[in-house]
């Protein structure tokens, strides 16, 4: 069949600049670029171009420049070039549309419509780089009360608290397994977790036993496929966390192709090499909320109640109900995955249409524990799109205790969100795992560069605290005064708990 | 409470109030009973820290005569809503004795009608609840209920008098020269949003807890929404309010003692903690993981009062001024030295405490807690 698909994207290549060094043939992986020997020349097939930027990052003469192909559609709101696009593509193939990363459209997010505060005259800013700011978070169920011993003078604890992570700063790297990331990947992620003192999550794909020393600062994840989950592996974590839904792909499983389990993947994986990894749409052992706590008390008997549990869903129409529900069945913390949240590969449809915006699930949860009394008893972390400090402040200010990264992890990686994960061929060396294509991430490079960001974001949330007049953090958590709304209805406005700018 | 939400307490619909102040309290250790000259003297003093849109004080032992008694003071906005009120007190209480509070003119503005009532709740009621909570329950169902109506001292054989003016024209309304008691914590407000509402001055009582504050709570949101998970309805939209309800829920329902409730109302920092020796540092930790909530963030200093005990406490960065010092028998906490030095020029000690220390004096006890921080030596 012909294919009636236009081209995406056109390389232009600036032939006065150009010395035949090859290196854009040898880095892209979609075979873009070819070399031909006898004209001395480099030609490009543009309908391979996925735009990642890897061979114009890494031309050295910078000879190379791509296009989005503007034509050939005419301009039409409803019928955009990507819904043209989508259909002849079905049309051809008669399946469903991948995609990778998060939601792109526009109309998804309210950060933009949240406003920060900060203090003029009634009360001082604290300059953060003069005085302490303390943003140091603790994860894990806190008691109602706290019963306290007092002997000549000694002064001692009586109650007991549950297991706690301890995180400097209120951000963790979310999600993704190993063997839809390399092991370079999963290696940066431990060793920065380690340095900032933060998680790291090993995603449903187990861990590969040569990370294990970095377990101390890993959340191990068990979802449906139970991929790799064995006793080691859970004591190997700090915490666990049970895998419900992923906000980029509400009520459906995971599908890492058999092409991409190597030998090391399917090893830890617990699977035959070369076979698909298929994780089922929902837990097979969880068919309601009193199986959800067989699970969980059934993962804190198997780590001798050492670790707190963590329960992850996608955000979804009765987010609160569900969550309200998911302590009392006895997580210690409750992750929120909104509906930008990225993935591996899904459903474009899925990812674009299902699930709600994290900020509406942050405060409806929050609130309706509140409601309830229980908010003590879980943590909540959000995940789903986080792009700046600025996002993360608003998260927190809204009831969130932490936060869950993984898109903006990957782009300090070099990942520029080609959204193309799916394919197993990320040029950056990222979404892999050919040994080959991985070995473009260094771990030690890797980890310095998410710790840098991390220190970055860490030191502008300080900032904003300390404009506000907070000096630690629990003073922000929750505290949706320091939020003012814009450009939203009053509807809006009351899910969110937060007034409209001016009043 | 909307009505008067609305149009008394928080007519521009504002998050909190913001004020700047003026803050002293006076206490015998011995517990001896003296008159309201130096008090009314030292607050006056600071008359620049207020504005003359309130001002009042907080008195403990001036009701000899009727001590076992709940003396509640209520101010009414309507005639209407004092006889709502008395319906719900007759249904609540046994009352002993009532009467319209003296007062006499003074500078201030808009005074309502002031009444003092001494009560016993009525046992046959609910026999299985203590008799504060059923005092609770009475004075949050009064100030929420009946509209126009504001109880603004509950407590046994104490009382709060304040209005709207300056502290000491709210003295001479309230004909404070009649009045002895051990122990009194003054306060002059200085409001940027608050009109003249007589609920909104301080103290903020409720049983015999009493809180004079200066300072703005940055954390205020999350102060609130922490208390109002165990119940405590924030009506009045002030700082203050929290912190007294972080005081009860602390100190009263949980029994915890101030030297602990000071580590969670200003937390040590966590460089602190972690250097502490590890089962302080376990208590320390286990406070700010458990009530980080309630850690009062932001410019504030305070003194909290009850029965038999003064505590002077300032946030943990000490944004807002707090002065301790003592003489003979007496302990002195103000915002400003000089109005100490004012009624007593001579000190065995004066010091200014560290941020988020506290410091407690106790009745029969002369010993000071948190007096290590010495300023100056006498004379």
């Amino acid at each position: 069949m012909k294919s009636y698909l236009p081209v995406d994207f056109i390389v232009e290549r600036d032939e006065s600049k150009c010395i035949r060094c090859k290196v854009c043939v040898n880095q892209c992986t979609y075979e873009t670029h070819n070399y031909d020997a006898q004209d001395d020349v480099i030609r490009s097939k543009d309908e391979n171009c996925v735009n990642c930027q890897r061979c114009v990052t890494m031309c050295p003469t910078h000879a190379l420049s791509i296009k989005k192909n503007l034509g050939p559609f005419r301009d039409n709101a409803n019928w955009s070039s990507e819904v043209i696009k989508d259909i002849k593509k079905q049309a051809e193939t008669g399946g469903v549309l991948l995609t990778g990363m998060g939601a792109d459209k526009p109309y998804l997010t309210y950060w933009e419509r949240l406003l920060l505060n900060a203090s003029q005259v009634t009360n001082p800013s604290i300059d953060p780089l003069r005085e302490p700011m303390e943003i140091r978070t603790y994860l894990g169920a806190k008691p109602d009360a706290l019963e306290i011993e007092f002997e000549d003078g000694d002064i001692d604890l009586k109650t007991k608290l549950a297991p706690q992570l301890i995180l400097e700063t209120p951000i963790m790297f979310s999600a993704m397994s190993y063997g839809a990331i390399s092991l370079n990947v999963h290696e940066s992620l431990a060793r920065a977790a380690m340095r900032a003192g933060t998680y790291f999550n090993t995603g449903e794909g187990g861990l590969d036993s040569r990370l294990y020393k970095y377990g101390e600062r890993a959340i191990v994840q068990v979802a449906s496929g139970r991929f790799g989950v064995h006793s080691s592996y859970l004591n190997a974590g700090a915490a666990i966390e049970i895998k419900i839904g992923q906000g980029a792909k509400p009520g459906i499983g995971g599908h890492l192709p058999g092409e991409k389990v190597t030998e090391d993947i399917a090893r830890t994986r617990m699977i035959p090499v070369g076979t698909d990894a298929l994780s089922p749409a929902p837990q097979h052992d969880i068919y309601s909320i009193e199986d959800l706590r067989q699970l969980i008390y059934a993962l804190k008997e198997a780590t001798n109640y050492s670790k707190p549990v963590s329960v992850k869903i996608a955000a979804v129409h009765n987010v609160a109900a569900i969550a309200s529900g998911i302590v009392r069945a006895g997580a210690d913390i409750i992750a929120l995955d909104g509906v930008r949240g990225s993935t591996g590969a899904a459903p474009k449809v899925i990812r674009d249409n299902v699930g709600i915006p994290i900020e509406l699930a942050i405060a409806s949860v929050d609130q309706r524990l509140r409601d309830e009394g229980i908010r003590n008893k879980a943590s909540i972390v959000a995940a789903g799109g986080f792009r700046s400090s600025g996002d993360i402040v608003k998260a927190i200010a809204l009831g969130a205790d932490a936060v869950y990264v993984a898109t903006a992890a990957l782009i300090a990686l070099g990942c520029t969100v080609c959204q193309k994960c799916y394919t197993g061929k990320c040029p950056w060396g990222i979404a892999t795992s050919d040994p080959w294509i991985s070995k473009r991430v260094n771990p030690e490079i890797g980890a310095e560069r998410l710790v840098n960001l991390l220190r970055g974001w860490s030191m502008e949330i300080k900032e904003i605290m300390g404009g506000m007049g907070i000096n630690a953090i629990e003073s922000l958590r929750g505290n949706r005064l320091h939020l003012r709304g814009v450009n939203m209805t009053d509807t809006e406005l009351k899910i969110l708990g937060v007034k409209m700018a001016g009043e | 409470m909307n009505e008067l939400d609305n149009k008394f307490i928080n007519p521009f619909n504002q998050d909190k109030d913001f004020a700047g102040c003026s803050i002293f309290g006076m206490m015998s250790l011995e517990g001896k009973r003296f008159s309201s000259e130096d008090p009314i003297k030292a607050i006056s003093n600071m008359h620049d820290r207020s504005n003359g849109l309130g001002g009042g004080f907080a008195v403990y032992g001036i009701y000899p005569d009727f001590k076992d008694y709940y003396a509640l003071h209520i101010m009414y906005l309507s005639k209407d809503a004092k006889e709502k009120t008395d319906r719900v007190l007759a249904s609540c209480f046994n009352i002993i004795y009532d009467e319209e509070m003296q007062t006499k003119a003074a500078k201030v503005v808009d005074p309502p009608l002031l009444w003092r009532y001494f009560v016993e709740p009525k046992k046959r009621r609910s026999p299985n609840l203590p008799e504060d909570e059923c005092v609770i329950q009475a004075v949050m169902r009064i100030n929420t209920e009946t509209g126009k109506a504001f109880v603004f001292s509950s407590g046994k054989d104490m009382g709060v008098f304040k209005g709207v003016g300056y502290p000491e024209d709210i003295a001479e309304y309230f004909c404070l020269e009649d009045y002895y008691g051990y122990l009194w914590s003054c306060h002059g407000r200085f409001p940027t949003n608050t009109p003249g509402w007589w609920g909104g001055a301080h103290p903020f009582n409720i049983l015999d807890w009493t809180v004079v504050h200066n300072g703005e709570l940055s954390s205020y949101g999350i102060n609130r929404r922490y208390l109002e998970m165990y119940g405590y309805k924030c009506t009045l939209q002030t700082d203050t309010e929290v912190l007294a309800y972080a005081v009860d829920l602390l100190m009263r329902r949980q029994r915890l003692p101030i030297e602990v409730v000071s580590q969670i109302l200003a937390a040590p920092f966590w460089s602190e903690i972690d250097s502490a020796e590890p089962k302080r540092c376990n208590v320390l930790r286990a406070l700010r993981q458990t009530y980080g909530s309630l850690l009062m963030n932001g410019p504030f200093s305070v003194i909290v009062a009850h029965h038999g005990e003064m505590i002077g406490l300032t946030d943990r960065v000490k944004l807002r001024p707090l002065i301790a010092a003592t003489r003979g028998n007496m302990l002195y906490l103000s915002s400003e030295e000089a109005a100490i030095r004012l009624v007593s020029p001579q000190l065995d000690k004066l010091w200014a405490p560290r941020g988020g220390e506290p410091v407690i004096g106790r009745v029969g006890d002369k010993k000071i807690v948190g007096s290590a921080v010495k300023v100056e030596e006498p004379q």
